[in-house]
């Protein structure tokens, strides 16, 4: 099947206001006669929850936490980018626009991105009203910072957690409706199953986590701001219990997983420590501005007190393979350098898998205060971790998975392709194709809640009859008792292994085979080891405790039971995806010089697959690309 | 990277199934405790050694594991978080313990926090406080451009400084009243000093304080034992701040 992603025609920078126009309204009076579910409550959801609500709409929103203040948006540091253009250096809505078309190395959809890019200064506006305290310069106005080598300044901070002030600012929206009455709130409640009547997504299924109640929530819409997958690796810069459990349930139900292969590994985090090692770290990659990364040139060096290697006898890398970018580098070329060099056996600290970041040339430049007042909270982050003093020697640096761009496929109204099926934020697959720029996460994630989806949803529910549903259909029982039936079935194998100890295995093989660097034989192997984790986890793992209980070994063990079976289709999509682009790199496509090979001619298309059955081929749907407004050109940064 | 070697440690962890059901103090021995580990690592390994034992795992809360999301939520040693400065449990190392130690880990307990399971606890009564009033009633759309009305340098970075708040209800846990004065002093500020939040200042500071005492937290009568448990440094200076706001609400 050919997918069409509805994008309106015309001139680019008319799509989204002609659009608008031409969508269908619902009667003020009417809206209350309309239940939207908000699955997430994180800068999507959140956003999207608190609008939807003021509208008129009733609202239910639900989230794992035991609060919407903690989503994992909370974790974001860098920024948010907007095109307000503050400093007067020659940024437009056109120049954020084809900076997230290059950097998403062409493979997002052009009237999606220019919509983005348009409501970003929207955001900036809103979350300003709402008291968020961004940055200020001392003439009282907005600061603006230059970030992920961007050629103009568009970042908005609030100093190292914007993510956490932005989302302050929605949770603070949705507690207006909670009080207001129009959202009701559900707080430790995790979304197992989505409820599709008649091909039409009508509710879900959800179990209360304090409770171990299970039981169905229905809507005349169903909105999914579940967030990002990449703990599929384990290790991550992702919260414990971020997962792809919402977005898989509803694929299992057809919703099609668009470039589930697109995957951001972020260069600078902490290295890992241990086997014990429970989540990565992520530094912020302001920190390149200044460090320089190296390694020993001799292996026999990389025991050595970093302070004692001599000059001549460090390699640094990034330097040497690209000259002109050198240490700024962007994030998918910097992270596979690193990893290249201790594949080669010149990784430095615990089991060879670091790099140094080094920062003495640049304290002898401009003095250690500067450094410091610089990124004196990232040196104190990076000693109440390490207990090492990077003023004193070299940071040690390694890669982590970070973002996903892939997610569930959308068209331009934000809707699946199961009708009532509505995916915002990091969930869906939309705009970043495949590779996402930073500060621009955030963006999209308060651009979906705040100004698409108000609108878009308006289209879809004007055309239906509202409350045209039970919790009575034959469909909610089955639902709940399949749901029923799976932590049963969890309970009763009564195995010799932990949950833990198999997400780690997964994990250890998704890394090692489907991460940085993929091949078709790393590929192949995978999906020979993958099924194989999967068979042991459903005869050999052990869930201990009650379902009907607070159990967090429960909870666990189903988002890994989803990941087991995500992670095929992850592989899959790489595998078949014979190209590099972005953050997916094959080996076998790659340019003499070791950059990314893309091959427009064959894959210049969104990969979209329909679920089959576990451990059945899936299949796969295109959306072809066109690039009316950008030339489609080969990224380079040498 | 610390040269150290690992640890044994005795841990007594307070269990309870539930919120009605009675709890006590278990004992646990944790070995090999690496001084890099975190200190929920650490009991990752624990739980890990309970389940291959057949005992449940200890239940604790926790998400990002990074200091921010405000989940993580222990006592250790009668201290909230553990006591190293500015530091949540989540960013706690085991350097900082050492071979043989004795480590006391209980819950959040105050009156307004029922405990839900071992070491969980419900803090919803914190959001109970927000949705009265911790907000400015901006619609979403229409509103001015964010230059529009410029802010002093100076007063961005005070409501910045009471924004940081992580909302984990160390605050609460550390006060001998059971107070959330502090937590709620924080947004009230936040929003006290900036002009988008000043226009509803007066009701906001009723409304909050209001539901403060509604949620069963205790008053405040300035400890500040909030101050030291907060892992983010929010300062009691944004008290006095929220009793101005009150009195002037008061006499407006
Ligand atoms: C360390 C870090 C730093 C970052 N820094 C930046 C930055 O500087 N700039 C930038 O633009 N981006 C940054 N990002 C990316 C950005 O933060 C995220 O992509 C974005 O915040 C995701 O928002 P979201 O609303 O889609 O999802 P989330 O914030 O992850 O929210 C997901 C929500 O879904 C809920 N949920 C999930 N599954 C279920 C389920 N099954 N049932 C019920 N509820 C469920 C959760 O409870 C939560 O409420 C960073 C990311 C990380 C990890
Ligand atoms: S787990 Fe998020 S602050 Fe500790």
């Amino acid at each position: 099947m050919i997918l069409d992603g509805k994008c309106p025609t015309g001139p680019i920078e008319k799509t989204w206001d002609k659009h608008r126009f031409d969508l269908k309204l619902v009667n003020p009076a009417n809206k209350r006669k309309y239940k939207v579910i908000v699955v997430g409550t994180g800068l999507a959801g959140g956003a999207a929850a608190a609008s939807m609500g003021e509208l008129g709409y009733q609202v239910e929103a639900f989230c794992y936490q035991d609060s919407p203040r903690r989503a994992h948006s909370i974790a974001a540091q860098g920024g948010i980018n907007a095109a307000k253009a503050y400093p007067n250096d020659g940024d437009s809505i056109y120049r954020l626009f084809y900076d997230t078309i290059k950097g998403g190395d062409f493979r997002a959809r052009e009237a999606d991105v220019w919509r983005l890019a348009q409501v970003s200064n929207n955001i900036i506006d809103q979350c300003v009203a709402q008291g968020v305290p961004f940055a200020r310069d001392y003439a009282g106005y907005l600061d603006n910072r230059s970030f992920g080598g961007a050629q103009v300044s568009r970042t908005f901070y609030a100093r190292g957690q914007t993510g956490q002030q932005l989302l302050l600012g929605a949770y603070s929206a949705l507690s207006r409706q909670i009080k207001a009455g129009t959202v009701k709130m559900y707080n430790r409640t995790e979304m197992l199953d989505l409820i599709v009547i008649d091909g039409v997504a009508k509710g879900i299924t959800i179990r209360d986590l304090t409770t171990g109640e299970i039981r169905v929530h229905m809507g005349d819409a169903v909105c999914l701001a579940t967030g990002g997958y990449v703990n599929v690796f384990y290790l991550s810069t992702n919260a414990m219990g971020c997962s792809v459990t919402a977005n898989w349930k509803a694929h299992k139900k057809g919703a099609f997983f668009a470039n589930p292969c697109y995957t951001q590994i972020h260069p600078t985090c902490i290295p890992q420590h241990g086997e014990h090692q429970s989540k990565l770290t992520l530094m912020s990659e302001s920190l390149r501005n200044d460090g320089r990364c190296w390694v020993p040139k001799k292996k026999e060096d990389c025991g050595k007190h970093p302070n004692e290697v001599p000059e001549e006898e460090r390699d640094y890398y990034l330097e040497r393979k690209y000259p002109s970018f050198g240490n700024l580098a962007p994030r998918d070329i910097a992270s596979r350098a690193a990893k290249e060099q201790c594949d080669d056996g010149r990784g430095v600290g615990p089991g060879g898998r670091g790099v140094y970041l080094d920062f003495a040339t640049a304290i002898k430049r401009v003095g250690e205060h500067t450094i410091k007042e610089r990124y004196g909270n990232l040196f104190e982050m990076y000693e109440k971790i390490t207990d090492e003093d990077a003023y004193k020697r070299p940071m040690r640096m390694y890669p982590a998975p970070h973002y996903s761009m892939g997610g569930l496929w959308v068209d331009y109204n934000l809707m699946s392709n199961i009708p009532g099926l509505f995916v915002l934020g990091e969930a869906n697959f939309s705009v970043h194709g495949a590779n996402r720029l930073g500060a621009s996460a955030l963006m999209q994630g308060l651009a979906d809640g705040y100004f698409v989806i108000p609108y878009t949803i308006g289209g879809y529910l004007a055309g239906i009859k509202p409350g045209d549903y039970s919790a009575e259909h034959a469909e909610c029982k089955k639902s709940v008792e399949e749901v029923k039936a799976g932590i049963d079935k969890l309970f009763s194998i009564k195995g010799k292994k932990t949950v833990s100890e198999i997400y780690r295995a997964l994990g250890k093989v998704m890394w090692e085979n489907v991460g940085m660097a993929r091949s078709d034989e790393s590929l192949k192997l995978a999906l020979k080891e993958i099924p194989k984790l999967r068979d042991e986890f459903w005869n050999n793992v052990n869930v201990t405790g009650e379902g009907g209980d607070f159990n967090q070994q429960l909870e666990n063990a189903g988002r890994v039971a989803d990941f087991l079976e995500f992670a095929e289709l992850m592989t899959k999509d790489a595998l078949v995806r014979e190209e590099s682009c972005g953050g997916h790199f094959r080996v076998e496509h790659q340019m003499p010089d070791g950059e990314a090979k893309r091959n427009d001619v064959d894959f210049c298309h969104v990969a979209a697959w329909e679920f089959k059955g576990v451990g059945n081929e899936p299949e796969l749907h295109k959306e072809p690309l066109k690039f009316d407004n950008v030339h489609l050109a080969v990224r380079s940064y040498k | 990277m610390s040269d150290h070697n690992t640890m044994n440690l005795t841990l007594h962890v307070w269990r309870q199934k539930g919120p009605n059901a009675p709890g006590k103090l278990e004992t646990y021995e944790a070995k090999n405790v690496s001084p890099d580990m975190s200190f929920l690592e650490m009991i990752d390994e624990v739980n890990e050694d309970l389940i291959k034992k057949g005992v449940e795992p200890i239940a604790f809360d926790h998400d990002c594991r990074e200091g921010i999301c405000g989940m993580c939520s222990q006592v250790i040693n009668g201290v909230p978080h553990g006591g190293q400065d500015r530091t949540t449990v989540c960013q706690l190392h085991m350097r900082t313990f050492k071979d043989g130690d004795n480590i006391f880990i209980e819950p959040w307990r105050a009156k307004a926090f029922p405990i839900v399971k071992d070491l969980v606890v419900d803090r919803s009564a914190l959001d109970t406080i927000i949705q009265a009033g911790g907000y400015t009633s901006c619609h979403t759309g229409g509103v001015a451009d964010g230059n529009t009305i410029l802010i002093p340098k100076p007063e961005a970075d005070y409501a910045m400084d009471a924004a940081e708040c992580i909302g984990c209800g160390a605050c609460v846990a550390g006060c001998p009243n059971g107070s959330a004065m502090l937590f709620t002093s924080a947004k009230v500020s936040q929003l006290a000093v900036l002009p988008q939040g000043k226009v509803e200042a007066a009701t906001r500071v009723n409304a909050m304080t209001e539901a403060l005492q509604q949620c069963g937290f205790g008053n405040c009568s300035n400890h500040y034992e909030c101050q030291a448990a907060c892992p983010k440094g929010i300062n009691v200076k944004f008290i006095a701040k929220l009793n101005r706001e009150y009195l002037k609400a008061v006499f407006e």
